[in-house]
């Protein structure tokens, strides 16, 4: 009886078991289903603006198109590259924790930040674009004389097309907000990294940091399509 | 997710990323044809296939072994459903607006 109770609660001279968990595992699921829980309120987040968007999308159908084709799909399509490979990275670090390989950890840690930055500094050249155009909503918005794609001679009406700027602005925004967010936690497993606090035992801060990492990913994925890649088409 | 041989996660990973380069240069290819009403569908099957395989692989929601989780993922992509479906059915099928 003591035996058996001594083995689940005992005090273990593994410092990264703390003593309200039975086993590493059950501590290690417990952190990750925290995190995916936090994903879930995420995409209810984005959930909303991508309804938003759908809505307007159906109403102004052809204005959307229009305003879709001023953004530089070329440059979009780059920064998807450049998350895709940021997520590899952030797995092999991560590979390279669980085989004890703290260099390969901390290079593919960097990496990471690297094309995380590199994505803001795209994102940052198209937005500076959109200003120049005079697309950004507000007193100085102008979209006069844009053909509605498929429809010659048919204007787009500038009304529609600042509310498709409003949503690109903000869910573009508040993606390189989450980027920026995801910056700062690589940041401190960097640190963490650094100072060999990650081993194959225990390296669960990198893996639910890279979830995240993976989730941001996955709302560029589907942002990608639906604001820079609509009526692309001649 | 156990470590049955060394070298097979690192496979797995790096055909995924190689299928999501792909993906991305499909879909914007592909953006450029015209397909009348089916070009947002394929530009949403390829999106959501990327997000599956990013899911599945780089997240290890393949092979995960806790119920829990499997609940709390199956429960937003349905509440996710909710939203989208029931938002839609009012706004989709306004005539007269």
């Amino acid at each position: 009886m003591s035996d058996s109770y001594v083995a689940v609660h005992g005090e273990t001279n593994d410092p990264a078991l703390r003593h309200h968990f039975a086993t590493e595992e059950q501590q290690r699921n417990a952190s990750s289903l925290g995190m995916w829980i936090f994903l879930g309120t995420e995409v209810m987040f984005f959930g909303g603006l991508f309804c938003a968007y759908l809505i307007y999308r159906h109403w102004y159908f052809g204005d959307f198109g229009a305003a879709s084709k001023s953004i530089d799909a070329a440059l979009g399509g780059t920064n998807t590259a450049v998350l895709i490979c940021s997520s590899l990275t952030v797995v092999l670090a991560i590979w390279a924790a669980q085989t004890a390989q703290r260099t390969l950890m901390i290079a593919m840690l960097i990496l990471t930040m690297l094309f995380g930055l590199a994505f803001l500094g795209i994102k940052g050249k198209e937005y500076k674009d959109k200003f120049d155009e005079h697309h950004v909503p507000g007193a100085s918005f102008s979209f006069e004389h844009e053909e509605i794609p498929g429809h010659p001679g048919q204007y787009a009406n500038p009304r529609h097309a600042e509310i498709f700027f409003a949503l690109y602005f903000i869910m573009t925004g508040l993606h390189a907000l989450h980027m920026i967010v995801g910056l700062g936690i690589f940041t401190w497993l960097l640190i963490m990294a650094w100072k060999g606090r990650f081993t194959p035992h225990y390296h669960t801060p990198l893996e639910i940091g890279g979830l995240y990492w993976h989730f941001v990913d996955i709302v560029w994925i589907y942002l990608f399509p639906l604001l820079y890649l609509i009526d692309r088409h001649p | 997710m156990s470590d049955h041989s060394k070298s097979s996660p690192l496979k797995s990973y790096f055909s995924v990323w190689i299928a999501l380069l792909v993906g991305t240069f499909l879909t914007y290819e592909v953006a450029k044809i015209d397909l009348g009403v089916f070009n947002s569908a394929v530009a949403l099957i390829i999106a959501t296939t990327k997000a599956l395989l990013v899911a599945m692989f780089f997240m290890h929601l393949k092979g995960a072994s806790e119920r829990l989780l499997k609940l709390v993922v199956i429960s937003t992509i349905f509440f996710l459903f909710i939203l989208l479906a029931l938002s839609m059915a009012d706004y989709g099928t306004r005539p007269w607006s």
